[in-house]
């Protein structure tokens, strides 16, 4: 392979990982019993996937945000956060599918940790919000 | 019943229970032809125990009524997949090709996309060229199919109507080439 053209392919290789929940350091991420033993805490809960998939099933108390891989997802999700203390809780998370080709995850993170929010975590599903929290019989609002 | 009751029956009207014995007779002959007499292979399992797949009037993003009801008849591929899904992206190039392959012989690949908006949808089709019918989907219609809780799903539905797989998360080409060609098969 020519230089020129493998330089491209690890810029893109690199971009696209940027793009991905795996990319959040893991001593931020949490399992989905984690979320659930402090639900009762009430943290602040986002749900920053698909409304599609959030409107069929939802963690309880959790908040639509939108799909933070897209623009006005970002903007949603500032707005939500901007009156709240920067050392809140927040727990976000999607499960729109698997957490290695998650789009929404590590943008909506990546971006609560640039205004300055110190309390951030993000919850690991492995495969989707149906098999990692609804099949294992976690609490659900619709 | 006990011995002695049937033989008091049989005497209380020896014709009438002879019409019954040869009528049971025939019975089990016709029964036995249609069943037992000869060898059956290929004989596709009955799929009449599997759920009808529940029906569903859309707009597809071209504008056309998409109605799941004018494709029976035909084997029909339903899946549920976003442009932001990149599992169902690497799908998408496999259902093209499976559906110019199988097509002519009665595939029929329907895409509902859960995208919060038609924009995306319509740039990711015209730039893979996508040759079946996409329509934006709902919740209503995912609870309907079980719920799609994470993407991709894609549901397998017969010639009479029936949802005969489902497979959820990606699967190689291969998996889906699989069951598509049983049910194209199965009469």
């Amino acid at each position: 392979m020519k230089p020129g053209i493998l330089l491209v392919v690890v810029l893109l290789s690199t971009f696209a990982q940027g793009q991905s929940a795996k990319t959040v350091d893991s001593k931020y991420v949490i399992e989905p019993t984690t979320l659930v033993s402090i639900l009762l805490q009430k943290p602040t809960i986002l749900n920053v996937g698909p409304k599609a998939i959030y409107a069929q099933a939802h963690v309880p108390g959790s908040e639509y945000v939108g799909m933070t891989s897209q623009p006005d997802g970002i903007k949603a999700l500032r707005n939500r956060v901007k009156t709240l203390p920067k050392d809140k809780l927040i727990v976000l998370y999607c499960g729109c599918c698997p957490w290695d080709v998650c789009p929404n995850i590590a943008p909506a993170f990546n971006e609560l940790k640039t205004l300055g929010f110190k309390n951030v975590r993000v919850v690991h599903m492995a495969r989707n919000f149906g098999h990692d929290w609804v099949d294992m019989g976690f609490p659900v609002a619709k | 019943m006990t011995g002695s009751t049937w033989d008091s029956r049989l005497r209380s009207d020896p014709g009438k229970a002879g019409r019954k014995a040869l009528l049971v007779l025939a019975a089990l002959i016709l029964l036995s032809v249609a069943t037992g007499c000869k060898p059956r292979p290929n004989v596709t399992p009955s799929t009449t125990n599997k759920p009808v797949a529940p029906q569903f009037l859309l707009t597809d993003i071209s504008g056309q009524k998409l109605d799941l009801a004018s494709f029976r008849g035909k084997v029909v591929l339903l899946d549920f997949w976003a442009t932001w899904c990149a599992p169902c992206r690497t799908e998408i190039p496999h259902f093209i090709e499976m559906q110019n392959r199988y097509g002519p012989q009665g595939l029929q690949i329907i895409g509902i996309s859960l995208d919060d908006s038609i924009k995306p949808v319509l740039k990711y089709y015209a730039e893979q060229k996508m040759n079946y019918p996409v329509a934006l989907g709902n919740d209503e219609l995912a609870q309907a199919y079980g719920g799609v809780l994470g993407l991709p799903v894609a549901f397998l539905i017969d010639r009479e109507g029936r949802i005969v797989w489902k497979q959820t998360g990606e699967a190689d080409a291969a998996v889906f080439e699989k069951q598509i060609a049983d049910a194209l098969s199965a009469r």
